[in-house]
């Protein structure tokens, strides 16, 4: 890696690395064949702090900065990039909170996940992905308090989720600007979980619908002001973008890793396939790729943590990880032939899992549209 | 309760490579790590104080680097680290080690256990631990799997040829420690960090209250390492154990036959 990192983020890395390698490794094929949620390995993560690394250190949480941040999420991509969604997804619906929140807000969501526990971001609906706008789950004024309604899908971890970010309208006619955010612990009454996706990838993480039955919260839960919640949402979906592309480059990171070790043992022709120029081009481009790609985000997260505008740069960052780590799993998968295509094999599991980062949070085609409503405003 | 563990940094000898022609070990970019059993004896050293109070110091002797080895211990529990680090010590054999760890020991305060690994992955002597006791006259419990404290005197289970013992000592005690049932637990991000921070004590030989000079190092050592090899390694063994010892017998015969022996 031709990054330099303090003393603190080579250990950090270094426990991500060795957590991984001893705790989750060795059951990865078994979960991702079964799909299955491996809540006391995640509860163990929540021991050594990866699940509020963003939260800051007066409301109990680890506060690490972006970079440190990305390099940790990346090492633990690097083994499990669904193991590493869910287990760090807490940062993204904790920047609502964070960065809109009260006091009161910050220290009462801070207090009930700190000692372990995950928070959703319950925005994505049937009709409402890319078009986050376009948000049909209600919310009406009662009293003191505020009633939800509505579906909303393809939320990770939420069927574990302790407290839950909900998107819901005030004023479906008002588009984005009728949009609130919410505070919703999980045992408001009214809360169903629907449908787990069965997923081609990162099928260590939990993703479900949920339905909101006239869910009662009181109107303190409410984040920032009435119509806010699009702000919010593409606020905390900036510097998720970030951590997502650290993640895209620890697969990349990964398969380059197998690819190495697997081209220097197969000797399909009495040689070592790593003998080959055209399987040593290869690996230098898959390189070239990753090296490009964390660059590129870390000088996004250094944006993003001196408080400069990196809206585009995250977009940017984002789409040429996820990018670059579809094309570099799809190389691996190659270098490594017919054994590529076999669960035997780890490669064939990290193009599953790479596929999605260019489709979640935003899709590619979303964050060009991003891009280039930047550069031409 | 005053309790000292004595570490070292050692190779990982799973990542150590022979040279085939010389014999002697490649050490060369060879990643250093806590002894796997100081791991162990820090873990019981920290339940200890858990279980009975007190404060954990954990001390190294070896080359400056070794002040890694005493941060990750510090980030898992141990309260304080001394390191104690001189060119004279080097080529210090298990006693001259043993004689400067303990008059450490006394210059840092009166500890109520010792803890040390059984053996490092490097030596494999199991000396060191021992000859503290020795040197400090405490009592001394060796191959310890765990230890408990009834307000009076130590209680050590122990590890041996079959089965367990448990064996009763009065404080001051040494206990080396074996691989035990549980697993030397994992930093948090905050205590890695925090650890980072640390003031770590760093102890010269002259900085040694008594030490001796001609009992450190190579002049201290009364073992000297005549050669280093990997012995052969022979097929592993085989038990036949059938139904009768008529059966066995026969089976025994077939396979001798079969290997041209008889």
């Amino acid at each position: 890696m031709a990054m330099i990192m303090n003393q603190d983020q080579k250990d950090l890395v270094a426990l991500a690395k060795e957590f991984m390698e001893k705790e989750v490794k060795p059951h990865i094929y078994e979960l991702d064949e079964k799909g299955e949620f491996p809540l006391e390995l995640y509860k163990k993560g929540f021991q050594l702090g990866f699940h509020c690394m963003d939260m800051e250190e007066k409301y109990g949480g680890v506060g690490l900065d972006y970079n440190t941040i990305a390099f940790v999420v990346e090492e633990l991509a690097k083994v499990d990039a669904g193991f590493a969604i869910s287990l760090t997804l807490n940062g993204l619906p904790f920047a609502c909170v964070s960065q809109f929140g009260t006091e009161e807000q910050k220290k009462y969501v801070s207090e009930k996940i700190v000692p372990g526990g995950f928070i959703t971001f319950a925005l994505t609906e049937a009709d409402a992905g890319s078009n986050a706008g376009a948000v049909r789950c209600t919310c009406t004024r009662d009293g003191d308090d505020y009633i939800i309604n509505g579906p909303k899908t393809f939320i990770t971890n939420g069927e574990y989720g302790d407290i839950h970010i909900v998107f819901a309208t005030i004023n479906p006619e008002a588009g984005v600007r009728g949009i609130c955010a919410f505070i919703v612990e999980k045992d408001r009454k009214g809360i169903q979980i629907g449908k787990k996706e069965n997923k081609m990838g990162l099928r260590l993480s939990n993703t479900c619908d949920m339905f909101f039955d006239n869910v009662r919260v009181p109107a303190s839960n409410l984040l920032g002001k009435e119509g806010m919640g699009f702000k919010i949402a593409m606020s905390a979906l900036d510097i998720g973008r970030v951590f997502n592309a650290a993640m895209a480059i620890g697969i990349a990171q990964g398969a380059l890793d197998d690819c190495i070790e697997y081209s220097k043992q197969r000797k399909p022709f009495g040689a070592p396939i790593a003998t080959h120029q055209a399987v040593q081009f290869m690996l230098a481009d898959m390189a070239i790729q990753i090296e490009a790609a964390r660059a590129l985000t870390h000088n996004t997260a250094y944006l993003a943590q001196a408080g400069e505008k990196y809206t585009k740069e995250a977009a940017i960052s984002k789409t040429f990880a996820s990018d670059m780590a579809m094309h570099v799993t799809t190389d691996a998968v190659q270098v490594f032939g017919g054994y590529g295509y076999s669960k035997e094999y780890p490669v064939e599991k990290r193009m599953r899992d790479a596929k999605i980062f260019q489709i979640f949070e935003g899709t590619n085609q979303i964050q060009r549209m991003i891009i280039s409503g930047a550069l031409l405003r | 309760m005053e309790i000292l563990v004595c570490v070292k940094q050692v190779p990982d000898t799973e990542e150590i490579k022979v040279d085939p022609v010389t014999g002697s070990l490649i050490r060369e970019g060879v990643p250093s790590i806590l002894n796997p059993l100081d791991a162990c004896a820090l873990e019981a050293a920290v339940r200890f104080k858990e279980a009975h109070g007190g404060a954990v110091t954990v001390i190294s002797m070896g080359p400056p680097q070794a002040e890694q080895a005493l941060r990750q211990c510090i980030s898992v529990g141990a309260d304080d680290a001394v390191l104690i680090t001189d060119r004279a010590f080097k080529d210090s054999d298990t006693l001259a080690t043993s004689y400067a760890l303990s008059l450490t020991s006394k210059q840092l305060g009166c500890f109520d256990v010792i803890f040390c690994g059984k053996h490092t992955i490097d030596g494999e002597t199991g000396q060191v631990g021992p000859q503290i006791a020795e040197h400090l006259n405490y009592n001394q419990i060796t191959g310890v799997m765990d230890v408990k404290f009834d307000g009076e005197y130590l209680l050590a289970s122990r590890e041996m040829e079959e089965g367990k013992e448990t064996v009763q000592a009065a404080l001051p005690c040494v206990i080396t420690v074996t691989k035990t049932n549980y697993t030397p637990r994992y930093p948090s991000i905050k205590s890695k960090m925090a650890a980072n921070k640390k003031e770590i004590k760093i102890l010269s030989a002259s900085q040694i209250e008594g030490l001796e000079m001609d009992r450190i190092g190579m002049s201290g050592s009364r073992t000297t390492v005549v050669k280093s090899f990997v012995p052969a390694v022979g097929e592993a063994g085989m038990i036949i154990c059938e139904e009768t010892a008529e059966q066995s017998g026969k089976k025994l015969a077939a396979l001798l036959v079969d290997a041209k022996v008889i």
